[in-house]
């Protein structure tokens, strides 16, 4: 099936094919008592099987918004999708029915959560909420479920998983506990999986130990995996293709190692100069001005404007379209060719 | 190497240990978390020295015993000659005076009910002598503005502030005693990342106007390596490895320093295939009940007998110019090998 208004440019290879999971023009909005929240303002992405997708943004930038919008998680109301599609494999699952997403949500898309002590129960052991995946979609007895949550367990490298299956979350370290989370959500082989700061709350050694998992789980399945984060060195490890986001939209979309090479968005050149690097210790460090925008009073215009050293005056009034520099990438940019120029020369 | 003279802060074999009892009438003491367990280091005037280790490690507790927020099990932290452990009353109040912190969570660390005038102006309250209370209002607006703040958002409450902003403020806070040492316990990792550089920016432009000595805890290994002067790396209570931030990130001999530094993202897609990556089993042991010897013997891959029945002290060993604690400590640049 071939569309082409869908941003398939940015997978060359499957120019013809619909891919796995296709993002277009999303937009959500929440009603708070102050006014309307506009959180995600047309964001398309796309991801294939075996595909690592980075979606890099702060908080307020609407990353995670748009993953629980794929998951069917939000809640609505407050919520609202006033437009928009969310494609896997071709069928919009905005429009199906509740019962049909439940079929879809967890089994062939799953996510992972941040933190993964509150998105455990407590009260209940975690070898019986593994088993849960599979006695609610399998309809497998306790008994075949408990044997199925030690398979995964040992699957995740959790020691001695047989004895703590009957273990309770907080017996858990935080390492563990979030590869119990990984365990829930692969216990159905899902084609996509969304990991939303899958590590943040982690120690670096562990946090390598987890991406590790990540990966490895992907290459025996092929699946595909949108990973959210705020870390542009877990991004440079792992990501093939990158979505940063600012403001509700996607500001620049490319392959990982053109926007480590050199950034086509104002935003994302300022975060890579903001890094600390060794050669120039003792300086200031880079720092981009002001703060993030307010999402109730968002800047006309560019939503980067008030911060950006590349402002003209059709920046305040102009929204910028999501211009395609080449097959691979796009930036949000009025002026992306200067941009590039910058850190070229 | 180090600064001249005499240390400002100068920390030996402090140990904190925190009970663990059972029973609720007959309490007995089964145990201890050995917090901190024997950690030494010296601090100089307007030099930052950054401690970096996991959580759980005892970066936190080391904070609060320099602060006097804990009393140590044992050994000293002596700020300008002066034991700050042993002190009590007047006298400990004048010491602190020397030495304040900047805390991690810019949310829960200021009083929501008091305005920003009264948060940075309550250290005042207590150490009248600073400031005349006739004085006070534009002392905290000096302080504004020094931390780059507008003077007339003085009436203002936190929640009016962004979370920069807000660690703007616990910053000013802990300047207004004119201390000389400042503790900062991750300052920046609750923060946005566009605003960490802010802040660190900050950071430094006050080192170099008021020559202060900082204590900079952080997991984040590249900023520590930025603004440090020298850098301690912790594992469950000890420090295991101390150096200058080039010897540390360049030439570390400690197993775990070598260990931290591959596990650490590089900002760099360029050669992610061929990166050498250490990658630990397990988790690090529970501080009641660390391993014999060595700690990290039971992640190391080095471990060996003499690891489970000798304690390595942390000492300079052959090849290196700065102490590291393993009996096996040898040079080995991860970070830029191939």
């Amino acid at each position: 099936m071939t569309n082409p208004s869908v941003d398939t440019h940015l997978l060359p290879a499957d120019r013809s094919a619909e891919p796995l999971l296709a993002v277009d023009n999303l937009h959500v909005e929440f009603k708070t008592r102050q006014g309307l929240v506009r959180a995600v303002n047309g964001v398309s992405y796309s991801l294939s099987a075996g595909e690592t997708l980075a979606v890099l943004g702060e908080s307020g930038s609407g990353k995670s918004v748009t993953a629980q919008a794929i998951m069917g998680i939000l809640d609505m109301p407050p919520a609202r999708i006033p437009k928009g599609e969310v494609r896997f494999h071709g069928t919009d699952m905005l429009r199906l029915s509740e019962e049909a997403r439940t079929q879809i949500r967890g089994q062939r898309i799953a996510m992972i959560f941040q933190d993964a002590l509150s998105a455990l129960n407590p009260v209940f052991t975690v070898g019986w909420q593994i088993a849960e995946m599979f006695r609610v979609h399998k309809g497998m007895s306790k008994k075949q479920g408990y044997a199925k949550a030690v398979e995964l367990m040992e699957r995740v490298r959790i020691p001695a998983a047989k004895q703590r299956v009957h273990d309770y979350p907080h017996q858990f370290s935080g390492g563990m506990r979030q590869r119990i989370m990984i365990a829930m959500s692969i216990a159905l082989d899902p084609e996509v999986l969304i990991a939303d700061e899958p590590t943040t709350a982690l120690d670096v050694t562990v946090q390598a130990q987890i991406m590790e998992l990540l990966a490895e789980l992907q290459r025996e399945s092929n699946m595909g995996l949108i990973l959210i984060t705020h870390d542009l060195g877990v991004v440079a490890d792992v990501a093939d293709k990158i979505a940063v986001m600012y403001g509700g939209r996607i500001v620049e979309h490319a392959l990982v190692h053109d926007v480590y090479a050199s950034p086509a968005h104002p935003y994302s050149k300022g975060l890579l100069e903001s890094i600390p690097r060794v050669d120039l210790k003792g300086q200031d460090l880079y720092a981009i001005k002001g703060l993030p925008p307010n999402l109730l009073d968002m800047p006309t215009g560019c939503a980067f404007h008030p911060r950006c050293p590349y402002r003209r005056d059709n920046c305040v009034t102009d929204v910028p379209p999501l211009y395609e520099i080449s097959g691979t990438r796009s930036s949000a940019c009025h002026y992306f060719r200067e941009v590039l120029d910058g850190t070229s020369g | 190497m180090a600064p001249q003279g005499e240390p400002i802060l100068e920390v030996r074999d402090l140990v904190k240990h925190f009970p663990l009892t059972q029973g609720i009438v007959l309490k007995r003491q089964i145990g201890a978390i050995k917090a901190v367990d024997g950690v030494s280091f010296e601090l100089h005037r307007g030099e930052t020295l950054g401690v970096v280790g996991e959580s759980g490690c005892g970066k936190s507790t080391l904070a609060k015993l320099l602060m006097a927020l804990e009393r140590p099990t044992s050994g000293t932290v002596k700020i300008k000659g002066k034991d700050i452990a042993k002190a009590r009353g007047a006298e400990l109040k004048r010491v602190r005076r020397n030495i304040q912190m900047v805390m991690q969570d810019p949310y829960t660390s200021l009083n929501p009910r008091m305005t920003v005038g009264d948060i940075i102006g309550e250290p005042y309250e207590i150490h009248t002598e600073v400031a005349p209370k006739g004085d006070r209002r534009r002392k905290v607006q000096d302080l504004l503005e020094v931390v780059g703040l507008n003077p007339d958002h003085i009436n203002r409450y936190p929640h009016q502030f962004s979370g920069g902003q807000r660690q703007r403020i616990g910053i000013a806070r802990g300047l207004a005693l004119q201390p000389e040492i400042i503790v900062c316990d991750e300052p920046v990792s609750a923060l946005d990342v566009s605003i960490q550089a802010q802040v660190i920016n900050l950071l430094e432009r006050l080192q170099n106007e008021f020559n202060l000595a900082y204590i900079f805890i952080a997991h984040d290994l590249s900023v520590v390596r930025h603004i440090s002067d020298r850098v301690a790396v912790m594992y469950l209570g000890k420090v295991v490895e101390l150096g200058r931030d080039a010897e540390i990130y360049d030439r570390p001999t400690h197993p775990y320093t070598q260990a931290l530094l591959s596990a650490v993202p590089v900002p760099n897609p360029e050669g992610r295939e061929g990166r050498e990556r250490i990658i630990l089993q397990g988790d690090p042991p529970s501080p009641a009940n660390p391993p014999s010897g060595c700690r990290f013997r039971t992640r190391c891959w080095k471990a060996q007998d003499i690891c489970a029945q000798e304690e390595p002290l942390l000492q300079i060993r052959t090849g290196a110019a700065h102490p590291s604690a393993c009996h096996f400590a040898e040079v080995h640049d991860v970070v830029h090998a191939q």
